[in-house]
């Protein structure tokens, strides 16, 4: 199947700054997957989401979303509403005071009829468990709350992708685990491409595929337990492993699975 | 101290003046002003004095609500009143004395009429949702966009802002706080000192606002805003007969006001 969005050996710098951000990355993305992005600070894992809906265009290199060039002006709101983005700060992307009016604002800013708007924004709040909410004032929801309302807001544009860049680092655990755990069942119910960038080893295990990034290149790319399997790699990167990965690890074992049962059960056939 | 902005806040509900058209409810304030500004005499001001009076009743807004709006407007108001009290001519309530019967009926007017103002700005912003009153205003003002007027811009800053101010609020308490755990002082001093102990409450709120305005400069870029061109709204503002009444009785409002203003009374 033609991959979603494709990157080709992007660069980027930006125009002020001496140093690249992105330097050369390939990376295609398939319809209907979850791809999570994991890197630390300043590894341009935000840098490389951005790219995707068109926020920042490569300087030199191609992103193509649906086939679509992003540097391609006429195409900029085709792009922007196939690729749904929601960021860090939840507060700074709500836009109205109303719950349902600030999901209704992408659809608005599309020319959706009225009528339309109201169907998208209730599916779209339902789909995020905040239909109860919806006329609730955001500021007084809680992180995790506001977060899928953000998601929410996206959702009503019916994108393809949804990119969400770092949308879990304001949250405390609970808010956490709400958005995930949101952002999960859309891939897998609804079919929806999600794109997770984080700096949580655990938000990724969940993932189909697992893109490790590090000072504007990719560095590992493959199902999570292959990627976490590469111990030194994660460890030089200064990424953690999840702990049954390093139980593994340090006794020698395959470290093929990312599962307690499983990784019980290898531990005991070891010892027998 | 910052739990008592009342200003942009909106208490939902179901009563007629709710249900009227954005739009109508800003002209009806406009009517209101301007027939406030007529009344002359005790007979006008007690009119609008039961005019807002009733309004309240009917839209469910409690006089404890307009008062604490009213809390930030305390000076201003003694103040007024103060300068008509002592600096107005006639014949003194004591000999010798400064104050006048004219400057006590004069200074009682005054502040009956800066309430009265206070009070229907806030029936309106009370009973409309921001978005609401600057989708009204944004339609009201639609003409002047042929003379090329940023409309749609000035009213999506203001509804920005509306959104904003809770926001920020929430951000300077923190700072405050922050600043006060490590020994800041905002309650004693001189003015002064008062003034400057705000600085560094000033400058991080300053800082991050610019921050936030950037970042919700994308978020809205990426939601396809792209200005006001061909934007539809979900909630369509809808002209029913119940806003003709409203205006009718707003005219005749104006009209009453300006016939007792010809008796003096």
């Amino acid at each position: 199947m033609d991959p979603i969005i494709r990157f080709e050996n992007v660069h980027f710098t930006y125009p002020e700054g001496e140093e690249e951000i992105l330097r050369g990355v390939d990376l295609q993305i398939e319809k209907g997957s979850f791809v999570a992005v994991l890197g630390h600070n300043g590894s341009g894992k935000s840098t490389l989401a951005k790219h995707m809906n068109a926020i920042l265009l490569p300087s030199s290199g191609k992103v193509l979303v649906r086939g679509m060039d992003t540097a391609d002006e006429a195409k900029l709101l085709d792009i922007r509403r196939s690729v749904g983005m929601v960021f860090q700060n939840p507060d700074n992307q709500i836009v109205a005071n109303v719950v349902e009016d600030d999901v209704a604002f992408a659809p608005e800013n599309l020319g959706v009829p009225s009528a339309e708007i109201r169907q998208r924004v209730d599916a779209a709040l339902r789909q995020v468990g905040m239909y109860d909410f919806r006329m609730h004032a955001p500021h007084l929801l809680s992180g995790g709350q506001k977060q899928r309302v953000a998601i929410a807001g996206v959702l009503a544009m019916e994108p393809e992708v949804l990119v969400l860049d770092e949308p879990t680092a304001m949250l405390d655990p609970q808010g956490r685990g709400e958005v995930i755990q949101t952002v999960t069942r859309l891939c897998r119910e609804k079919g929806m491409t999600v794109v997770l960038i984080t700096h949580h080893m655990e938000e990724c295990i969940g993932a189909d595929r697992l893109v490790v990034m590090s000072n504007g290149a990719i560095v590992a790319d493959g199902s999570p337990a292959e990627v976490f399997s590469q111990v030194e790699l994660m460890e030089r990167e200064g990424l953690d492993v999840p702990e049954t990965t390093r139980v593994l690890h340090e006794l020698g074992l395959p470290t093929e699975t990312l599962d307690a049962e499983s990784c019980a059960r290898l531990i005991a056939e070891k010892l027998r | 101290m910052l739990k008592d902005v009342t200003l942009g806040q909106y208490f939902p509900g179901n009563t007629v003046v709710h249900r009227l058209d954005p739009r109508t409810k800003i002209l009806l304030l406009i009517f209101f002003i301007v027939a406030l500004f007529a009344a002359k005499g005790w007979v006008g001001y007690g009119v609008m004095l039961l005019v807002t009076a009733g309004s309240m009743a009917i839209s469910h807004i409690s006089p404890k609500n307009i008062f604490k709006g009213l809390k930030p407007m305390i000076f201003i108001i003694v103040f007024t009143a103060a300068l008509n009290l002592f600096y107005t001519d006639g014949t003194p309530v004591l000999p010798g004395w400064p104050i006048t019967w004219e400057g006590v009926a004069r200074s009682v007017q005054m502040v009956l009429r800066i309430v009265l103002l206070i009070a229907g700005t806030f029936l309106l912003t009370y009973t409309t949702s921001p978005m609401a009153l600057t989708d009204g205003m944004e339609r009201l003002l639609g003409p002047l966009k042929k003379i090329g007027l940023p409309i749609h811009e000035i009213t999506m800053m203001m509804s920005m802002a509306l959104r904003f101010i809770p926001t920020l609020i929430e951000e300077t308490d923190k700072i405050m706080s922050a600043q006060k755990a490590r020994g800041a002082d905002f309650e004693n001093g001189s003015l002064l000192q008062r003034a400057k102990a705000l600085l560094p409450i000033l400058v991080p709120l300053f800082v991050s606002s610019f921050r936030r305005a950037d970042e919700l400069a994308v978020a809205m870029e990426s939601r396809c805003y792209h200005g006001g061109g061909g934007r539809t709204r979900m909630k369509q503002l809808h002209f029913a007969p119940r806003d003709l009444w409203a205006l009718l009785l707003g005219a005749m409002l104006i009209a009453g006001m300006f016939v007792l203003r010809r008796f003096g009374l």
